[in-house]
């Protein structure tokens, strides 16, 4: 199991900075998920009514920052070619890719929308503040709240529909796809 | 000259003989936000915080010689809530609070009008909001009325009343000191 120490990716390899783009943001993107929808639920004098929307908004400008980082970088390298499969398999899994991202930026500037929307910054832990741009729209919170929690949920499918395809190259086409992204060389034999 | 004094005196007498007549209609000023549905609700028993609704239509039936016979309608509409923060507005608008996509009016029809004799009087009526309806009672006060400098007539009531969230079906736990809300209602009227 020897893993590659490369920076950029190549025909065959993520480097580490694409590997740790994606291990960064899953576990967040998802930990997003469940923060956002249990922080909703809360009590009024639950501790976690405020510190739980803190966290999630923070997180979330956070999220924004990596995701264009993350773009940036994607267009600066080249994609390794994808493992053997039919050409249809191969357009979906690019597709969904593309989905993702786009999901994301969608959520995440529904997101900053609701909590701007009268003008209020974004704190981000106490660290920097983002300001309001887009405000005062007709219900604009509400509007954006919609679309925020819709995308997520829609989100939410896509990531298990890629998680799935992803053990399903592994177990049962056994070939390289989630050895790439773990940042794994190719099995032995191939 | 004649002719303007001779108008104006036939505008006066029509004036007074209008402001004398029976019951008139007066529709609210919203058009120029002379009319306010406000409310006030403490936090967490350590200070008030206020709110109100930016769109609502409404209008009144008063008689100054008859002041018992009148009567009140508002239509307000509860996606309008406007607290001076999003969040909190978009919180209160959700289910957990108002449920504006389901309920998004509150009606509030008047069955009685009794005044006082010293300005003051009392408002009885059905109040429908949250999709419950339940009397209510809203203490009048009468601030002014009378001619405005651009030919209109227009007669101004300030009410107050509280009622329990619960009472209307709103049960999310704000703390025991914010079971009551207070609506503060300012209108102008603008007689018809």
């Amino acid at each position: 199991m020897e893993s590659v120490v490369q920076t950029r990716n190549s025909n065959t390899h993520y480097g580490w900075v694409a590997v740790l783009f994606h291990w960064l943001m899953a576990p967040a993107i998802i930990g997003m998920f469940a923060l956002g929808w249990w922080m909703v639920g809360l009590g009024y004098y639950d501790p976690w009514y405020r510190q739980g929307p803190d966290i999630h908004k923070s997180v979330g400008i956070l999220l924004l920052i990596l995701l264009v980082a993350r773009l940036v970088w994607r267009w600066v390298n080249i994609e390794p070619s994808p493992e053997p499969a039919p050409r249809w398999q191969q357009r979906a899994a690019g597709a969904a890719h593309w989905l993702i991202y786009a999901l994301l930026l969608a959520i995440f500037v529904s997101g900053y929308l609701i909590s701007t929307a009268d003008g209020r910054a974004i704190e981000v832990f106490n660290w920097f503040s983002v300001p309001a741009t887009l405000q005062g729209l007709e219900n604009q919170e509400d509007i954006a709240g919609i679309i925020h929690e819709w995308l997520a949920w829609t989100l939410m499918g896509l990531v298990l529909v890629h998680g799935l395809a992803a053990f399903k190259h592994h177990f049962v086409n056994k070939d390289n796809t989630l050895r790439k992204m773990l940042g794994m060389n190719a099995r032995k034999g191939q | 000259m004649k002719k303007l004094a001779s108008l104006l005196f036939a505008a006066l007498v029509a004036s007074s003989i209008g402001a004398t007549a029976q019951a008139a209609n007066y529709q609210f000023d919203t058009k120029g936000a002379h009319a306010f549905v406000q409310f006030r609700i403490k936090h967490l028993g350590y200070s008030w915080l206020y709110g109100r609704f930016d769109k609502f239509d409404g209008s009144f039936v008063y008689d100054e010689a008859k002041p018992e016979a009148s009567s009140v309608q508002v239509t307000v509409d509860t996606t309008s809530l406007n607290s001076n923060h999003a969040e909190r507005d978009k919180h209160l608008r959700g289910e957990d609070f108002l449920n504006v996509a389901k309920y998004p009016t509150a009606i509030f029809k008047s069955t009685s009008f009794t005044p006082n004799g010293d300005g003051k009087a009392v408002l009885k009526g059905d109040l429908t909001l949250h999709g419950v309806t339940k009397p209510i009672t809203i203490d009048v006060e009468e601030i002014g009325g009378g001619k405005d400098p651009w030919g209109g007539y227009r007669q101004g009531f300030t009410g107050k009343t509280e009622f329990k969230l619960k009472d209307f079906g709103i049960d999310y736990d704000l703390g025991p000191a914010s079971q009551v809300v207070e609506m503060i209602l300012d209108v102008e009227g603008i007689r018809q």
